[in-house]
């Protein structure tokens, strides 16, 4: 399976990652051979074979709805890379 | 007495017997991690004052007649476990400055012993990789010979006790990344069956595979260290309600009964296997007399899906990674970058200069594989594979109670080697990721040591949640082994 630069630039987009040139070069061509190694798991008849989510064999871990304290504002956002008083912020998104 | 040399239960001993006390044992150790460390590399963070102030207190604890098994003990934590005000970076650009808010469960209970936590070790960023070649933050060496790689992820942990630099450490396994590590460096590695360990505050990679365990000196620290860690957690819905034995037990399943009854099989596919060493091919060929001395009979069984196991798991880790990773956008913790001025932009600038190479590479292949269009050719049947893999392995232990394989292919190769093609690197882990795939445990126990002096462990792998099985035959083998073949645990010359 070829992965070309442009497949690599989509998929960068979608991971919201920030590649250069170079690097989607080598990507698009370390991608194809991984690609194409994974590919022989087309010679598996998977026919009527339930996916395996993971490795836990346990159904519906509920526990009791009580209330806790919280930690504050103080804990939850000591490692924000900014702040505003008791809030996040980011970049404006709405121009 | 070389303190450093003492084992977690010889120097719980002394401990009990005030023949030492945990800060001249934790001085000892950070002694020698500023003699040797910078050359070694084993270290991300070493707080001195901290681990001696927790020294103090486990003296203090010991004095009052309220000692536990590890009050007191030296521990090293791989840097991707949580610790409440001692930075946590999974040996990454993006969390270079995180400091968690609150403890790992694993690091909870080693507290609630008043053990020793002196210091957070090396990894491949985000625990992706077999080397900790792909660490952000540094290189770490094989003790046994510098110009050669520790093995990874868990290569600072592997390293840190194979160097003297701890009693024992605890390292993550998402595909061999205790146990590889663990067999280059000459020291014993658990990969508990998933769900024993909880994972709260083990900062995710792949989160159906991932689980925590031991590295130590010997298999008797190994059991210590599980009746430690193991045990539900409301924290972790994945962490399993099994009942936790005592598994010390073990050991004394060995003394009394030696490894008679005991059923090894061999999967026929693993000799398929190419690139296999000729010193580890002649280390599995003498592992395989020494078991058959101690009463294991050793018969074939079948792993048919074994050549599908790469590829499998590598679609499904990076799958689970591109979501796990996704946090990571500069907002709540972490680098940011600064130069962006609109939010696509800022999440796009703070991963891709925060993220390595190899983590990149891992999200692309995710993203990719989860996309629209793709995820039922490549997650849905990997996750197909995956439970046929399981199956394998329900049919196999039908008839046997342990499973033998060499745990790498090769010695530790050599730093700088392997890094050209990742897809060469993947195929290194063909023998481990298969435990994690199916979620069964696996032990890497010391057996040799090459011509070159680099250590070589074999594998034992067991059903879910027979880890007892695994510390019993693994704790025969080590006490058998240098009778058998010269072959002694010893300490690497730094």
């Amino acid at each position: 399976m070829k992965i070309s630069k442009d497949e690599v630039e989509k998929i960068a987009h979608l991971a919201r990652l920030d590649i250069d040139d170079d690097l989607k070069e080598t990507l698009s061509e370390q991608l194809s051979h991984i690609l194409d190694y994974i590919d022989t798991l087309k010679n598996v008849n998977v026919d009527g074979v339930t996916p395996a989510s993971g490795a836990a064999f346990m159904n519906n871990v509920l526990r009791e709805d009580t209330a806790h304290e919280s930690p504050g504002p103080d804990v939850t956002l000591a490692n924000a890379p900014e702040r505003d008083d008791d809030f996040y912020t980011v970049p404006r998104v709405v121009k | 007495m070389e303190l450093h040399t003492l084992t977690i239960d010889q120097a719980r001993q002394h401990l009990a017997d005030k023949k030492i006390s945990s800060v001249e044992l934790t001085q000892a150790f950070l002694d020698r991690i500023f003699a040797h460390d910078e050359r070694i590399g084993a270290f991300i963070t070493v707080d001195a004052d901290l681990a001696i102030s927790q020294a103090k207190a486990a003296d203090a604890r010991i004095s009052a007649g309220r000692q536990a098994t590890f009050t007191g003990i030296p521990v090293a934590l791989k840097d991707l476990l949580c610790t409440k005000g001692v930075k946590t970076t999974c040996a990454s650009k993006i969390l270079d400055n995180f400091v968690p808010q609150y403890d790992a469960t694993v690091v909870e209970k080693l507290k609630s012993e008043d053990a020793v936590l002196i210091g957070k070790t090396n990894l491949d960023e985000f625990a992706m990789g077999s080397s900790t070649e792909n660490s952000s933050i540094k290189l770490t060496r094989n003790p046994w010979n510098t110009d050669h790689v520790p093995g990874g992820s868990s290569g600072g942990s592997a390293a840190a006790v194979a160097a003297g630099f701890c009693s024992g450490a605890l390292g993550t396994d998402t595909g061999g990344s205790i146990r590889q590590p663990a067999s280059h460096c000459g020291v014993v590695g658990l990969k508990p069956t998933y769900g024993r360990v909880s994972r709260y505050g083990l900062v995710s990679y792949g989160s159906s595979l991932d689980q925590i365990g031991p590295i130590t000196r010997d298999v008797t620290d190994a059991a210590m260290m599980m009746n430690l860690i193991c045990g539900n957690d409301p924290k972790d819905s994945t962490s399993a309600r099994n009942e936790v034995p005592d598994f010390s037990a073990g050991l004394d399943l060995f003394r009394k009964e030696g490894l008679k009854g005991m059923v090894a099989g061999i999967p026929k596919e693993f000799s398929n296997v190419e690139g296999i060493d000729p010193e580890v091919a002649a280390m599995f060929d003498s592992a395989k007399n020494i078991l058959t001395d101690l009463g294991v009979e050793i018969r074939e069984v079948s792993l048919p899906h074994t050549e599908y196991v790469v590829a499998a798991y590598y679609i499904i880790a990076p799958c689970e990674a591109s979501a796990n990773l996704a946090r990571f956008d500069g907002v709540r913790f972490g680098f940011r970058d600064h130069s962006a001025d609109d939010l696509i932009d800022m999440y796009k600038r703070t991963k891709s200069t925060g993220f390595g190479l190899e983590v990149q590479r891992r999200i692309i292949i995710g993203t990719y594989a989860l996309s629209a269009g793709y995820y039922d050719a490549y997650y849905g049947r990997a996750s197909q594979v995956r439970a046929l893999i399981m199956q394998d392995f329900d049919k196999a232990f039908d008839t046997c109670d342990i499973i033998l394989s060499p745990v790498a292919p090769t010695p530790a190769f050599r730093i700088g080697e392997n890094t050209e093609d990742p897809l060469t690197m993947y195929l290194t882990d063909i023998f481990t990721l298969s435990a994690n795939m199916a979620g069964v445990p696996g032990i890497s126990v010391p057996a040799a040591l090459s011509g070159k002096g680099l250590p070589i462990g074999i594998q034992m792998m067991a059903k879910r949640f027979d880890e007892l099985s695994l510390i019993r035959a693994g704790f025969g083998f080590e006490q058998s082994v240098g009778a058998a073949t010269g072959f002694k645990a010893a300490f690497p010359e730094l």
